[in-house]
């Protein structure tokens, strides 16, 4: 789902990276959103509601809406609409609300 | 603690004008944006500008967010970029507070500021729309033109005010199919130009229609309309299902006034101006001296406006804390002139009722 | 109705329409945009004065289609993509159409493409005569086609494939 040519834009992509999305591994360019990432490789859930566990995907893509909340690195309540991708990241579906500490 | 003459919150088209036009008369400004680059949402706004040339008509909206970069480099000497950087308060002191990246946290004390925080989409009602596949309009914007990822093979719109109806043409350019654009309402909202032209891509264009319900398991796999009568009451039997995998919300947009409202600005119901917003002199300081608002924040309306708004806003701030220039009062009249043009016509009548609400 | 369907009626397009003999001429702009939105671009972009002056930027535009010679700079720079050069003058049973295109692939001269009407509906074939996309019409390019005369006022678009 990335787009390859546009009438109207360039798009300037950081080199290529792997990182992985529960285990699974995949390939972004880096410094884009963990988001984009994501859905350009067709991942359009990224979480469940912590109360009745109904599917979240992206909504906002600015940060401000808190649908996109995941795992990422072991850190809980990343907003990966924002969050820029690096080399390795292992991003996961969160589990509940997740922990601070 | 660090402080500042002007500190303009915000780097979209309204902040950044503000920016450029205090920094013109020589006060030292602070440029804050939560993003890692300029320009707010012009980056992802591929159509040409309306307006006149004093707005940067006929431009693309992602040039004009580099021509108004340029304008601000000019004044590097006194203007200072924070980026990555949010403003979490606003003090009863004036201090405002900054968390800039994951580890710096910071105060600073403007002795006056420019909030251009923008605007949010406002959400739909209706069952399932938490769906994945189920996307704000500027969030698609977003996602395609600064991203270069399509959100997936065929979408429904669901308003057609201006950024329904543009958002429905650049998905087009992105290769993305468009199943129809819907609106709630009797007539299209946005500019009729833009209408056609996705209406001649074969797009229908279906007034006084709404979303039912969406379905899917896991993410949108179809979405259901009904026709409205003219009580904005379902028609029953008038449900349609169309097989899209992509929704778009596009049904306006609301201040983004959290700041605002801590720091004790008198506020006002105006929906004509998309929910809450400052009251607010002609100069554009709210009812808190030295705090000035410029953009959505103070009224949703065209970007063309935000910009005289903003350049209008920061002449202002600076002027009254004692920077000027020989031209001062010619610009601060230009920029009112052009506003006051912008919103003459018939498109502007309903922001003319919000400020006429607004202003008294 | 335009306000509900985005397809302008046909009284709204008498309005704008240059007379047959006009149109017999050669080539003239035809500006169909039927809304007094704040926007000035046609006019400041017609070098030869066809574009009447909007004194105040609502009003519509307005073309004199005897100083117009239909060269299309106004095309591109319309924000509106609102503009269209018919040249009724071509050939014998052709009219040549100039419209904004901003979508990929481009056609090449010589190919021929689906016509298509101010609905999407394809109404007939077209010609790719020239496509013009130059640095000043900043990626809005112009694609010149050939159709047959008598759809010369319906023909506002073109899709890849016949």
């Amino acid at each position: 789902m990335r787009i390859e040519k546009h009438p109207i834009l360039t798009f300037e992509k950081g080199r290529k990276v792997k990182f992985t999305y529960n285990g699974e591994e995949l390939e972004g360019f880096e410094g884009e959103p963990i988001a984009a990432a994501l859905h350009a490789a067709g991942v359009k859930v990224l979480g469940h509601s912590s109360v009745h566990k109904r599917p979240r995907g992206f909504y906002c893509a600015i940060g401000n809406c808190s649908s996109c909340l995941m795992t990422v690195d072991g850190k809980p309540n990343v907003r990966v609409c924002i969050e820029k991708l690096a080399d390795g990241m292992k991003v996961e579906t969160q589990q509940g609300k997740g922990d601070l500490i | 603690m660090r402080t500042t003459d002007v500190a303009v919150i915000g780097g979209g088209p309204a902040g950044l004008s503000a920016a450029i036009s205090a920094a013109s008369l020589g006060a030292k400004v602070t440029l804050i944006d939560r993003n890692d680059r300029l320009g707010g949402q012009l980056i992802k706004q591929t159509h040409m500008f309306f307006g006149s040339q004093k707005q940067h008509a006929s431009v693309r909206g992602v040039d004009i967010s580099g021509i108004l970069e340029e304008q601000l480099s000019k004044y590097k000497d006194n203007v200072e970029v924070l980026l990555n950087a949010t403003v979490l308060g606003l003090y009863e002191d004036g201090v405002v507070t900054i968390e800039q990246g994951e580890e710096k946290y910071f105060k600073i004390k403007p002795k006056a500021m420019v909030i251009a925080t923008g605007a949010s989409e406002k959400v739909l009602p209706f069952p399932n729309n938490d769906l994945p596949g189920i996307y704000g309009a500027g969030a698609v914007q977003t996602l395609m033109n600064v991203y270069g990822v399509a959100p997936g093979d065929r979408a429904l719109m669901v308003g057609a005010g201006n950024i329904g109806l543009i958002v429905s043409y650049q998905l087009m350019q992105a290769g993305v199919k468009v199943a129809a654009i819907i609106d709630a309402a009797p007539k299209i909202g946005g500019y009729l130009v833009h209408a056609s032209k996705i209406r001649r891509m074969g797009v229908p264009i279906y007034t006084s229609y709404t979303v039912k319900e969406a379905i899917g398991k896991d993410s949108l796999e179809k979405a259901v309309i009904v026709q409205l009568d003219e009580k904005w009451q379902p028609v029953p039997g008038t449900e349609r299902e169309l097989d899209v995998d992509v929704m778009c919300i596009s049904i306006g947009l609301s201040p983004l006034a959290e700041l605002l409202w801590q720091a004790d600005c008198e506020m006002k119901y105006v929906p004509e101006l998309g929910g809450y917003v400052p009251a607010r002199d002609e100069e554009y300081q709210t009812t808190v001296k030295g705090i000035y608002v410029a953009g959505d924040v103070s009224g949703v309306e065209e970007a063309s406006a935000a910009m005289v708004e903003g350049q209008l806003a920061g002449l202002c701030a600076a002027k009254n804390l004692g920077f000027t220039s020989p031209d001062f009062e010619a610009r601060r009249q230009d920029c009112i002139d052009q506003l006051n043009t912008l919103r003459s016509g018939p498109v502007g009548a309903k922001i003319r009722a919000g400020l006429e609400k607004l202003l008294g | 109705m335009l306000e509900k369907t985005g397809i302008p009626t046909e009284e709204q397009l008498k309005e704008v329409t240059p007379s047959k003999e006009r149109l017999s001429r050669g080539p003239v702009a035809i500006i169909e945009c039927f809304q007094e939105i704040p926007c000035n671009p046609c006019y400041t972009s017609c070098s030869t004065g066809a574009i009447k002056e909007l004194v105040d930027i609502n009003e519509k535009p307005e073309v004199d289609f005897d100083k117009c010679n239909g060269c299309g700079i106004c095309i591109s720079n319309c924000p509106g993509l609102a503009i269209f050069v018919v040249d009724e003058s071509y050939s014998e049973d052709k009219a040549l159409i100039k419209l904004p295109y901003e979508f990929l692939p481009l056609p090449e001269k010589g190919d021929m493409v689906k016509a298509l009407d101010r609905s999407g509906q394809v109404v007939g074939q077209a010609e790719v005569v020239k496509v013009v996309n130059s640095k000043a019409q900043d990626r809005t390019p112009v694609i010149w086609i050939a159709v047959d005369k008598e759809l010369s006022m319906r023909v506002r678009n073109i899709e890849m494939g016949v």
